[in-house]
């Protein structure tokens, strides 16, 4: 699809019109969680949907991106666009280190893995002062927020380009060599070695990009939530919703985190609007038992099921 | 004078304690046609591993192409020219019959094909294994003898030097036996050294140009069919004293 | 360093490595032959003591006796549980991570479930011996410790002796390894599986029993077992009873060393950062088959 670009640039400018339309700032805060969601749903599908190696740690990733800004905020006073490669650089190199150490395991200690790692970080951040330790650190919100009315307003868009970019470099490794080399790996890795695709190296590209974008998914969180403390920032909470995501909206394709973004996200909004935030950890929890188990392949997977009937029915005819 | 290919010397693997193969020797000519059988748990399928790469040998050399190999991972010798199928087939579900066979063409051939004919070379071997009908379907959707068909054809698209089929046909009718000799015939034609791994005699003794034997780890019999056939040792190997 | 504290230190990593071994000895079951990664044991261990916390709170039973006394529903509990994997996911051949996805959104959603229930508050049992302790010299024996020390390495030793000497013990040894001789022996692979996720809850049962002796609890402590718990059954090699015990000791051991010399906020690297490094060099732990 040569004219994709033009979907991308579409997305931006909707979203700069929007900024510019509404005054209700709640719009922003509620889209910029949706977002977040995206991008770590995305990033966790290149690993765990493209190649099929599932990273209990999202976490983990999320809040080093998270801490990293912190701390160089804090020592340099950084403008946000460097804090994000920062945290970017920083979340890749970890998952370039972690994927090489633990990669070649199988699957299953792979995932386990992935979560000592989030705890090692969770309780290496607890004892670190300098960014607040247990206690936590406060933000201050930049009085300076550009053109838009509010600084917000600049988070959401900050985080619509980094969406923008997560989800254009899914797309453009799933309809790349490497990505079929990837789902080559997620089918049957032992054949895929044999047919010459070199499963280390693309897995460690997957687990090195998943971990930048969840890293840069991770950088503006402080001046979002302007405190922050280990236990918000490496709360399970996100972990799981960067599997429930992907798992929603279909984990074999680019555009599934997409989707299980947008239905859950906006469910979680308005669930805490209407009943409780806390309603949302059931109910994440349970939307994850109930498609792993009923509809492991996603909406997407369940709308290519009932093509296929309906194509054999058609030829039964 | 054949050109040597293949050239295996004193190949030794081991699991734990017990030794699968022992100081196994195996050469192999260019264009060569290869029978390897033996009685089962003899060490066939793990002589293909370690020549595919799939495991590593403990001790031992293994020569390609006049080119050290033992160290190699699997992927790389496949890129060198080294192909395998599966005895239990093992296809790229989630992908369909030619999306399968993109897969070797990318990366195992990658470097011997023109890159901007991916599709039209795997619709060719599509052809050849009878399998054009099927380009589209998903290959999870497959009868037994296409999925052995898709088997051969994806090591084909790796576009190899070597082939090394293990038990292609086992289960299969007589008719289908023929068909995988056939295009196992047709594929030597175009040079391709292939090592035959097979229960089915008749599709050994026709096909092969040389036979060597495996039993329990050792290598007992190497040479015609005929030989083969009518060595004591190979007897007593398939019926027990 | 003061000899007496550091043999403390060793004495209270001992006590509490025997009850670790008693939370993983349920995983080491499911991970090693049933090759189920059950994520959500420890959070089973959490609903343990929450059950122990009730029957304490309203009918005034002694925690140890409660845990015992509900361990059949946990067995039961442990069988269904089986029954709908099997039916889910084994059954169709799926790929274990989904299993594991599954126990993941399982353990979350029971730890959930906790939190709206009970809240956050931490809760605990009221029993004689808890305060206690026993002096032998300059050792202390805090009572806390000792009776989930003794209780769970004895259930230890019991699963032990049930695996390599009755029938349906060593049908479950031999269930992942060889399904077809067990049914030529006259043996359900499926019944055998069943019992044997029926014996691991019933035994994270107890051990949450023992844990709520141990400290107060609430929710989210099952999270810190997880590491524990996995870097136990990895490094003592799945389904080694002997391993667990020897791995559980060991891990108790190292972190009461840290907790006392280094601070008790480092305590949870231990066990993980274990787990990590054993991942990463040694996948199948000291005494486990590669």
């Amino acid at each position: 699809m040569r004219k994709f670009w033009m979907v991308p640039v579409a997305v931006f400018v909707a979203g700069l019109l929007l900024t510019e339309s509404l005054d209700n700032e709640f719009y922003f805060f509620a889209g910029y969680v949706i977002l977040q969601g995206l991008i770590m749903g995305t990033a966790w599908n290149i690993l765990g949907g493209f190649t099929g190696y599932v990273n209990f740690g999202s976490a983990g990733f999320f809040a080093v991106g998270a801490y990293t800004s912190i701390a160089l905020n804090k020592a340099y006073a950084l403008p946000l666009p460097i804090l994000i490669l920062a945290s970017g650089l920083v979340c890749g190199i970890i998952g370039l280190g972690a994927g090489y150490l633990t990669l070649r395991l199988k699957g299953i200690y792979f995932a386990i893995s992935t979560l000592a790692m989030a705890i090692v970080f969770e309780t290496f951040i607890n004892n670190w002062e300098y960014v607040g330790g247990a206690s936590g650190a406060y933000i201050l919100t930049p009085a300076d927020s550009l053109f838009f009315s509010s600084y917000v307003e600049l988070l959401f868009m900050v985080m619509l380009i980094i969406a923008i970019a997560a989800v254009c470099f899914a797309r453009y490794l799933a309809v790349s060599r490497i990505g079929q080399g990837l789902t080559a790996i997620r089918d049957d890795e032992l054949a895929a070695e044999c047919m010459g695709v070199p499963t280390l190296r693309l897995k460690l590209i997957s687990a090195t990009a998943m971990g930048v974008f969840m890293g840069m998914a991770g950088a503006p969180y402080p001046f979002f939530v302007t405190f922050v403390d280990p236990l918000s920032a490496f709360s399970l909470f996100i972990a799981v919703n960067s599997i429930a995501m992907p798992l929603i909206g279909g984990t074999k394709v680019w555009y599934g985190p997409v989707i299980g973004a947008l239905i859950l996200g906006l469910t979680q909004e308005i669930t805490t609007v209407t009943i409780s935030s806390e309603l949302n950890l059931l109910i994440v929890g349970v939307v994850l038992i109930g498609f792993i188990t009923l509809a492991p392949a996603g909406i997407v997977g369940l709308v290519q099921d009932f093509n296929r009937k309906r194509l054999r029915a058609k030829a039964g005819d | 004078m054949a050109e040597q290919l293949l050239d295996v010397r004193n190949l030794t693997k081991r699991f734990g304690g017990f030794i699968a193969l022992d100081g196994v020797d195996l050469h192999l000519d260019k264009g060569e046609r290869l029978g390897l059988i033996g009685p089962n748990g003899s060490g066939k399928t793990t002589m293909i591993n370690c020549i595919s790469g799939a495991l590593f040998n403990d001790e031992g050399a293994i020569d390609f192409e006049g080119r050290d190999i033992t160290k190699l991972r699997a992927f790389e010798r496949a890129r060198l020219g080294i192909a395998r199928s599966f005895q239990i087939p093992k296809p790229f579900r989630s992908m369909t019959v030619i999306e399968n066979l993109f897969v070797p063409l990318e990366y195992a051939a990658w470097d011997r094909i023109d890159h901007s004919r991916v599709t039209e070379e795997a619709m060719e071997i599509l052809e050849r294994m009878g399998l054009v009908d099927l380009a589209h379907t998903n290959s999870a959707d497959l009868t037994q003898i296409d999925m052995r068909k898709l088997e051969l054809a994806r090591a084909l698209a790796a576009r190899p030097d070597l082939l090394i089929s293990d038990e292609a046909m086992a289960g299969l009718s007589n008719e289908e036996v023929d068909e995988i000799l056939d295009i196992l015939f047709a594929l030597n034609e175009d040079g391709v050294a292939v090592i035959m791994i097979e229960h089915i005699m008749r599709a050994v003794m026709r096909y092969s140009e040389r036979i060597v034997v495996l039993d329990a780890g050792r290598k007992i019999a190497d040479g015609s069919p005929d030989e083969v056939v009518s060595n004591p040792d190979v007897e007593r190997a398939y019926l027990g004293e | 360093m003061s000899g007496e504290l550091l043999i403390n230190a060793v004495v209270s990593g001992l006590l509490i490595g025997g009850f670790y071994a008693a939370v993983a000895l349920g995983l080491s079951i499911t991970f090693g032959y049933l090759e189920i990664v059950n994520i959500a044991h420890p959070t089973f261990v959490i609903f343990g003591s929450y059950v122990t916390y009730i029957i304490n709170l309203n009918f005034g039973l002694d925690p140890v006796i409660s845990g015992l006394v509900f361990a059949p529903v946990f067995f039961i509990l442990g069988m269904a549980l089986y029954r709908f994997y099997y039916t889910s996911f084994e059954k169709a051949g799926q790929e274990s991570l989904n299993g594991l996805a599954f126990f993941f959104g399982l353990m979350f959603t029971i730890e959930v479930l906790l939190i709206l229930v009970y809240g956050v508050d931490y809760r605990l049992v009221n029993a004689p011996y808890i305060g206690e302790t026993w002096h032998i010299g300059f050792v202390d024996f805090p009572l806390r410790l000792t009776v989930p020390f003794v209780i769970g390495t004895t259930m230890a030793l019991g699963v032990y002796f049930f695996l390599s000497k009755t029938f349906l013990g060593r049908a479950i040894k031999a269930v992942s390894q060889d399904r077809l001789a067990l049914q030529l022996m006259g043996a359900d692979p499926i019944k055998v599986k069943q019992y044997a996720l029926g014996i691991a809850i019933a035994t994270a049962a107890v051990a949450g029993s023992l844990l709520i002796i141990i400290g107060p609890v609430e929710p989210s402590v099952g999270r810190l077992y997880i590491g524990r718990v996995f870097a136990i059954v990895v490094l003592g090699g799945m389904g080694s009873v002997g391993g667990t015990l020897t791995a559980a000791l060991l891990i108790g051991v190292i972190e009461s060393f840290v907790a006392t010399f280094y601070g008790p906020s480092w305590a949870p690297a231990v066990s993980f950062g274990l787990l990590f490094v054993t991942l990463a060099l040694r996948p199948q732990g000291m005494f486990g088959r590669a």
